[in-house]
């Protein structure tokens, strides 16, 4: 167990997870008691624009992946135009290492409610969903009666706390399919159909649930709104970075002392994030991580002091995602991890466009071959081809994703896959199993 | 086999928990329900019948096919009878390689199925998952979607054992469990009903990491101030940042970060 170093110490900022100590928190009494819903009666009193101005201000960033502006996003509602407005939660979580959602709305539910309203208020909708990942039912339970509670208390329905906005909130859970955390394919989901994703444009922000103007925001996105309602965007931007201001969840997992959320700064480092874990695991040296999650590029141990903020993710050659930080070590094969995530990607691969259903079902296979021992050096040449038919040319996000853990893990681990297909390495799987695979 | 006349979708009380679904979505909009509603055909049949699909395009007046289109896209929705109890094991990549690779194996050959089947008896049913969301708990078990965390095949097969010998072992987060069907009207977005569950299942250590540390080291987030004004466009330009902390200048990354404390706790080492 190694001790942080005073710089990894100055990182930690418990501001969205700072409730989580309390374990009944996810309870209304106990939420108020802990300054629940003083955000919302402030919010009422001021009007919807400065709202969405504050936010601007504060420069709050989609915690999504994509990290684009929320309060732009906000912005771009048109009002006055006599159509329903909505707000759409993207609870749908199940990006390979993300896992900060979960806890978020397991411990601490009202404070994704109490956004909710400020953001319905801001962009004037009178219905949000909350489309909460299916398996989620743990947090899902505990959301539906925190909006059952906040009804009671009138902080939802008609005339909130007097103000004369009038807000319904559901929570609808999906039903198993990682696409509809991609925000169209969510509101065709919504809307009782497959979740597949539009043509954009046009885009949700005029024409999103039900053809009107609707933001979608992720969960922690959502639920840091309160706070800065409260503090303001100056004192938001006094942590993170400049261009990436205020804290996020890092999900932390794999081969670290103590695993679990670490609520930063943005712009903390991995030796950092790994300092405040503990340490490696004893007997474990860190090989390759992921930043954000499987659809962001493969970093290794040359990318420990890079910040983990949208920049400087992208100044490394990847991006900042979800902040699902998978740590694997000396004792983990890249080649294999690639392929489990292939894997993944073809059985959640929604089969709309070919690039992303016919690539990933093909690299599937001859990864499962290299793993078999059958590769040979020409499949590396046809994943990189492969990947190059899909990346941008994929109808949506999750086929470019895919492309991620290939291309990065055949940059940084060449050696690995020719250990394989040169026979330095024992075979994963039997070539038994490889039948039709070539 | 049912009759048709005792047959679970004709009960009157479910056709009106699916109108109570539809009421909840704005109105013309009432095919929102159809994802709930075949949550709720799960939660009489344990399945998607053709009889439950009938029901939902009937509801919703929409034809099967539209209605079977979709009940085929998801995952969470089954073809085939499922037992009582939905077994999945996590084998993403972290819970692959942290174990869960093992523990599938394991099962699969203690149970005699493979993924997506039912064992002879009807009562359990095993399936391997995707990424549950639960990386830092790695490798991760669920029972009908309730978590058993950091989990191995030897604690995997006393938990299935338990199940099959009638017993209900305590997740470690969430609420104690109910059977599929119980569980799927849940999903149908039905508030929960067993007194005392909504307190189950405090954090686990991995959740509260991060709060451990800030409290171990005394850290707090320094300069909130509930009461700074929410800026005005029609407030004059001057009055607008007066009581406001001073923001980071666009030119510097911002602020000092958190304050911390001299490091006393630090007896880890």
């Amino acid at each position: 167990m190694t001790t942080p170093s005073k710089e990894a110490l100055a990182k930690i900022a418990p501001v969205l997870t700072k409730r989580w100590l309390s374990p009944d928190a996810w309870k209304l009494s106990v939420y108020e008691r802990l300054d629940g819903y003083t955000g919302l009666k402030k919010a009422l009193k001021a009007h919807p624009d400065d709202l969405i101005q504050l936010i601007k201000d504060s420069g709050l960033r989609g915690r999504g992946g994509a990290g684009f502006p929320t309060g732009m996003k906000w912005g771009f509602i048109p009002q006055n135009d006599g159509k329903p407005h909505y707000l759409v939660v993207n609870a749908d979580e199940g990006e390979p290492g993300t896992c900060q959602d979960l806890p978020l709305m397991m411990a601490d539910p009202h404070s994704l409610i109490e956004g909710v309203i400020i953001a319905s208020y801001a962009i004037r909708a009178n219905f949000a969903a909350i489309y909460i990942r299916g398996e989620a039912i743990h947090a899902a339970r505990r959301l539906r009666q925190a909006v059952d509670d906040a009804r009671a208390r009138g902080y939802l329905g008609r005339n909130i706390l007097g103000s004369g906005f009038d807000l319904d909130v559901v929570v609808h859970s999906g039903a198993g399919a990682y696409i509809c955390g991609e925000e169209t394919a969510l509101l065709d989901s919504l809307e009782g159909y497959r979740g597949q994703p539009r043509l954009r444009p046009p885009f949700p922000a005029t024409h999103g649930l039900y053809n009107s103007p609707t933001v979608v925001n992720n969960v922690e996105t959502i639920a840091t709104v309160p706070y800065i309602v409260l503090g303001g965007s100056a004192w938001f931007r006094t942590m993170g970075t400049e261009k990436s201001p205020g804290t996020k969840i890092f999900s932390v997992s794999g081969r670290v002392v103590q695993p679990g959320q670490y609520e930063c700064g943005l712009g903390v480092t991995l030796r950092q994030l790994i300092e405040l874990c503990g340490g490696m695991k004893p007997g474990h040296n860190l090989r390759f991580w992921t930043p954000g999650g499987s659809s962001t590029p493969l970093l290794t141990d040359e990318h420990l002091d890079a910040p983990l903020d949208f920049e400087g993710m992208m100044g490394v050659g990847t991006m900042l995602g979800t902040a699902a930080v998978q740590i694997f070590s000396d004792q983990d094969c890249p080649v294999y991890a690639t392929y489990r995530w292939i894997e993944f990607y073809h059985h959640e691969s929604c089969g709309k466009c070919t690039p992303c259903r016919e690539g990933n079902y093909w690299m599937k296979g001859i990864l499962r071959r290299i793993l078999s021992g059958q590769g040979t050096h020409a499949d590396l040449d046809t994943l990189l081809d492969a990947c190059d038919n899909l990346l941008g040319r994929s109808f949506c996000a999750l086929g470019d994703g895919a492309t991620s853990p290939v291309t990065s893990s055949i940059k940084y681990f060449k050696q690995d896959y020719l250990d394989y297909i040169e026979g330095r390495k024992a075979p994963m799987f039997s070539p038994g199993e490889l039948v039709g695979a070539h | 086999m049912t009759s048709v006349q005792n047959h679970p979708l004709l009960d009157p009380a479910l056709r009106e928990s699916a109108l109570e679904i539809i009421a909840r979505y704005p109105e013309g909009k009432q095919r929102s329900a159809l994802l709930p509603m075949l949550h709720l055909v799960q939660s009489a049949e344990g399945y998607v019948t053709p009889h439950g699909v009938a029901f939902c395009a009937e509801l919703l007046g929409i034809t099967k096919a539209e209605v079977s289109a979709v009940a085929t896209f998801y995952t969470m929705y089954k073809r085939r009878p499922t037992g009582d109890w939905l077994v999945s094991v996590c084998t993403n990549t972290m819970c692959g390689v942290s174990g869960g690779d093992k523990i599938f194996d394991t099962l699969k050959e203690y149970l005699g199925v493979g993924h997506n089947q039912t064992t002879p008896e009807g009562d359990i049913t095993l399936e391997h998952a995707e990424c549950l969301a639960a990386c830092d708990y790695a490798p991760v078990v669920t029972v009908n979607y309730e978590f058993y965390d950091e989990m191995d095949a030897d604690k995997t097969m006393s938990l299935v054992k338990a199940l099959q010998n009638g017993e209900r072992p305590q997740p470690s987060r969430g609420a104690r469990l109910c059977t599929f069907k119980e569980l799927s009207r849940q999903l149908a977005g039905f508030s929960e009903e067993r007194d005392g569950v909504m307190g189950d299942g405090p954090a686990g250590a991995p959740t509260l990491a991060g709060n451990r540390v800030a409290e171990q080291y005394g850290i707090s987030v320094p300069g909130f101030d509930p009461d700074t004004p929410i800026g005005s466009r029609e407030q004059k330009p001057a009055e607008k940042p007066a009581s406001a902390p001073k923001a980071a200048s666009d030119s510097k990354p911002a602020g000092d970060g958190p304050v911390v404390q001299d490091p006393k706790g630090a007896k880890n080492a």
